[in-house]
């Protein structure tokens, strides 16, 4: 049987009990979602952007999924803190797929709007109708399967002209006993002049259990808004990661993505831009430092459907031990898109004989009055560099070390949160030297 | 002349009228010689194979090599993951073998010795160059090669590959298909069916050519295709430079043209692979035109071997090419330089593959893409790294050069790197020409139609230096007639 199969299955068996616990601004996209799969299969490994890593074999477990909506008898809030020290952020948690708002973070919020998509569904029905499953392309099966079983999820919604008073921290929390599948949905909303930050954090807790975590998240930039979405993954060995993000850009609007893979298991981002008005400005910055046997594969597309318009890609890799890492970026600018300066870059480090890099960055590009660059290099630190420090007494290790740092420093230093910075920082040296546990902050373990 | 009246008007030409001038240049090579030519039936059968087969009167192994290429062939389809609008082709209205009829045995036609001199490829060896010898193609034979006895007293092979499978039925068939089996894809299976006339080169171990050693391939009859097969062998120590070059004349169908040229380079040898593709591209409207879906591959086998191509890419409707090189031998160099030119509605994908399976093996992709009028053009590459290649060095470099808002220019590079020795670095731009440079021109008393041409020839100029001297006029040229048309 297809991977596919036993989820639309189940969906079938369950679908009274599934449409019964969620929203009807859920419900509605699962028709939609039902009819895309129909037919539709997994890509393998090997296929036109999925050079390594294969979907089928991710998605074969015979994962559970929590259509009964069973609460966790855990407050996540105590369960988890955040250890990023002196981060000032309105937090809420998701645990596994179950938001929890917290009334606190809620009355920090200003006129920023977080709530569920349940408490959105009666309270702002129109603007879940006019977004929710708009940007998300069903046309790639694990989009369709994440919209066929999505029961819950989090809106954000900033009105125009507001700006946020402070970031707003998603902390997801993945959890299971039994092998299990995540399936959550985000949707955020920056109207006209609102501005706001975003940084999500996947957190597996306890290990040996298999986790997939299946998300989607849509992100519409109204005129002239500014979104800083982050997501920052430390989960463990046995977690695997899907996740799918849908930008739309409006005129003037400025977006930053940014994915963080510290500690994984198996990890595929697909990140998709439509900028659709013109002077919008658009960083897509990825940073992943893999060892073991994990695996991280990035999919970027920046589609510059209006002139005069920004976009900047720079994702690095850092690859130890057997680690795989894969990229395939594609610019896109559309005809009659003048003026639009496009950039995508991705460097890797490898840093053991057994490492595996593949990446395919392209371009496509149909007017000429643009200038549109792409640079890749695969290689190792700089010997001269290493050499340099030796010679002025820092030991092999440390002068590694060191190096690995300070390439992924421009990555780090493109984030726009000052203490998130200065912890990816520290975090990152941590990985470096090993010492990162795989659930740092975490209070049920204590490590 | 339009231009030069402006100019005495005082006022210079636009760059865009400058460009719009260019792209509208004719094609020089469009004539078609009368000449008396055996064709057989359109279609594509066992039988068709057979015939091809039993007119060249070839051995039974070879046969059976095309049968079975065949029989796959039928078991494939088309591929349609090219940035081309390759339309599905009808290879049954296709004539598979035509051959200008000989007049007398061991004469050559004195329409066809004229049409080749119209060419500026003269047949006579003492007008000839001195520097080169001369393989010539029509359709599906070998017309004239010249300086075969000259070459032979070196022990050098130059000769039509149906001579060659026949005077040396060893080589040939301990080389045919091993580069480029005809599994290899839809259209090397295709050719390795029906393959015609092609080249045949040995370099015996420690020879260096002393001329570059030249394939003219000319198609002329309506409705064939070409199918010819190039075999180019590179004994230890052995160094060859082989130039192709191509015309074919203006019709309003499309002809088809499935090379197959395979390299095998030996230990401390060189290949040096040079092409000026100059098939008729099609009218301003897109009619007409040569499908070009040619299959190019090199095998470096030996240690410290290297293999090099050049191409200008200035013809074809529709191109479909990636000349490659598999690096097996231990610091053996695979090199790529590429200029592609596509103006109207042409469609060129291109590019290179190296795989670099020998250690400390190093290559080098310069491709540079001009597209003018509606024209897209694409690179296509891999850069592949196998784990216990380790010590691997590659270097790419693809710009492409927009010269109108409704040409396309797109990259696709693909990079797998399989162990932490190796270094691999890609780097791609795409912009129209500067309006700074062409500023600084003007300045300086050039014209902007002059300046123009000389930013483009700057542009391929790391190509160009690449090519040999015969070439390095014709390419140029080819250049400056495409862009600098409405000079003078």
């Amino acid at each position: 049987m297809s991977a596919l199969k036993q989820y639309i299955d189940l969906y079938n068996e369950h679908r009274e009990l599934v449409e019964r616990h969620a929203p009807e601004a859920l419900n509605a996209l699962r028709p939609a979602a039902l009819a895309a799969l129909e037919g539709a299969r997994l890509p393998r490994k090997g296929e036109e952007d999925y050079e390594a890593i294969d979907m089928e074999a991710i998605f074969a477990p015979d994962y559970g999924v929590n259509v009964t909506r069973l609460d966790y008898a855990i407050d996540p809030a105590e369960s988890f803190r955040c250890d990023v020290p002196s981060l000032s952020t309105c937090l809420f948690h998701t645990y596994n797929d179950v938001p929890h708002i917290s009334a606190v973070s809620r009355r920090n919020l200003g006129e920023v709007v977080v709530e569920t998509l349940a408490e959105a569904a009666t309270n702002r029905p129109d603007l879940l109708k006019q977004h929710l499953g708009r940007l998300a392309r069903l046309d790639d099966p694990t989009v369709a399967l994440n919209t066929l079983l999505a029961q819950d999820g989090l809106l954000v919604y900033v009105p125009d002209g507001v700006t946020a008073p402070k970031p707003i921290q998603l902390l997801n929390i993945l959890s299971a006993a039994h092998p299990m599948m995540v399936v959550r949905r985000l949707l955020v909303v920056a109207g006209e002049n609102a501005h706001v930050r975003i940084l999500g954090c996947d957190h597996t807790q306890g290990s040996g259990t298999a986790v997939l975590n299946l998300q989607v998240v849509e992100v519409v930039a109204g005129k002239h808004s500014s979104v800083d979405f982050y997501e920052l993954e430390e989960s463990g060995n046995d977690t695997s990661r899907v996740s799918s993000i849908y930008v739309e850009q409006h005129e003037g609007s400025s977006v930053l993505v940014d994915g963080i893979t510290l500690m994984n298991g198996i990890t595929r981002n697909n990140y998709c831009v439509e900028v659709v008005g013109e002077h919008a400005s658009t960083e897509l910055l990825g940073m992943t430092i893999a060892s073991g046997k994990q695996h991280v594969d990035t999919r970027s597309f920046v589609s510059h459907n209006a002139p005069r318009c920004t976009s900047n890609q720079m994702f690095k890799y850092v690859l130890a031990e057997e680690a795989v890492g894969a990229f395939a970026g594609k610019v896109l600018i559309k005809e009659g898109c003048e003026r639009v300066e496009a950039y995508q870059g991705n460097r890797n480090l490898c840093a053991s004989p057994e490492a595996r890099m593949y990446t395919k960055p392209q371009l496509e590009i149909y007017t000429d009055d643009v200038k549109a660059s792409h640079g890749t290099t695969i290689g190792q630190l700089d010997e001269d560099a290493l050499f340099y420090m030796r010679t002025r007494g820092v030991n092999v290790d440390d002068a590694r070390r060191l190096l690995m740092q300070a390439f992924m420093s421009d990555v780090i230093d493109g984030v726009r949160l000052d203490v998130l910075r200065d912890r990816l920082h520290y975090l990152v040296g941590k990985r470096f030297d090993g010492t990162l546990a795989a659930c740092t902050g975490c209070a049920i373990c204590g490590k | 002349m339009k231009n030069q009246e402006d100019n005495k008007k005082g006022h210079q030409p636009k760059q865009d009228d400058i460009l719009h001038d260019a792209v509208n240049e004719e094609y020089k090579y469009g004539f078609v010689t009368d000449i008396d030519t055996n064709v057989i039936p359109k279609g594509l059968n066992e039988d068709v194979v057979r015939q091809i087969s039993a007119l060249k009167d070839e051995p039974e192994w070879l046969l059976e090599f095309r049968l079975k290429a065949f029989r796959h062939w039928q078991t494939l389809r088309q591929p349609t993951w090219g940035h081309l609008h390759l339309p599905e082709i009808d290879y049954q209205d296709i004539s598979y073998y035509a051959a200008p009829r000989k007049k007398k045995e061991g004469e050559i036609d004195p329409e066809l010795v004229e049409t080749f001199d119209k060419l500026g490829i003269p047949l006579n060896e003492r007008k000839a160059l001195s520097g080169m010898a001369v393989d010539a193609i029509m359709d599906s034979v070998s017309v004239r090669t010249t300086y075969s006895e000259r070459l032979a007293e070196l022990g050098v092979i130059f000769c039509p590959i149906s001579e060659a499978v026949r005077d040396y039925p060893d080589l040939v068939r301990k080389y045919l298909g091993k580069v480029v089996p005809y599994t290899d894809n839809f259209f090397a299976a295709l050719n390795s069916a029906v393959f015609s006339d092609g080249s045949f080169v040995y370099i015996p171990k420690g020879v260096r050519c002393p001329m570059e050693l030249s394939s003219y391939f000319r198609i002329n009859a309506a409705q064939t295709g070409q199918f010819e097969r190039t075999l180019i062998v590179a004994d230890d120590d052995a160094y060859v430079s082989y130039l192709e070059g191509c015309t074919a004349p203006m019709r309003d169908e499309n002809q088809l043209h499935a090379a197959i040229v395979e390299i095998i380079v030996e230990d401390r040898a060189e290949v040096k692979y040079s092409t000026v593709q100059n098939w008729y591209p099609g009218d301003k409207d897109g009619r007409g035109g040569i499908y070009n879906l040619v299959t190019k591959r090199g095998l470096c086998r030996g240690d410290h071997s290297k293999i090099s191509w050049t191409q200008v890419e200035t013809g074809s409707a529709i191109t479909w090419k990636y000349p490659s090189c598999i690096l097996k031998g231990d610091y053996s160099v695979g090199e790529f330089y590429s200029v592609a030119l596509t103006r109207n509605r042409q469609e060129a994908d291109t590019g290179t593959k190296m795989i670099h399976l020998g250690k400390n093996s190093r290559s080098t992709i310069v491709s540079k893409g001009i597209s003018a009028g509606h024209s897209q053009n694409s690179y296509r590459g891999l850069v592949r790294v196998a784990p216990k290649a380790t010590g691997c060095r590659n270097y790419t470099q693809c710009d492409s050069l927009l010269l109108s808002d409704t040409s396309g220019a797109h990259t696709f590079p693909v990079i797998e790197v399989g162990n932490d020795s190796s270094i691999v670095e890609h780097e791609a731009t795409t912009s129209k020409i500067n309006e700074d440079q062409i500023f600084y021109c003007n300045q300086r008393g050039i014209k902007t139609e002059d300046a123009v041409g000389l930013i483009v020839n700057g542009y391929a100029d790391e190509v160009m230096t690449k090519l040999p001297m015969e070439f390095a006029v014709e390419a140029r040229r080819l250049l400056s007639v495409s862009l600098e048309g409405s000079i003078g």
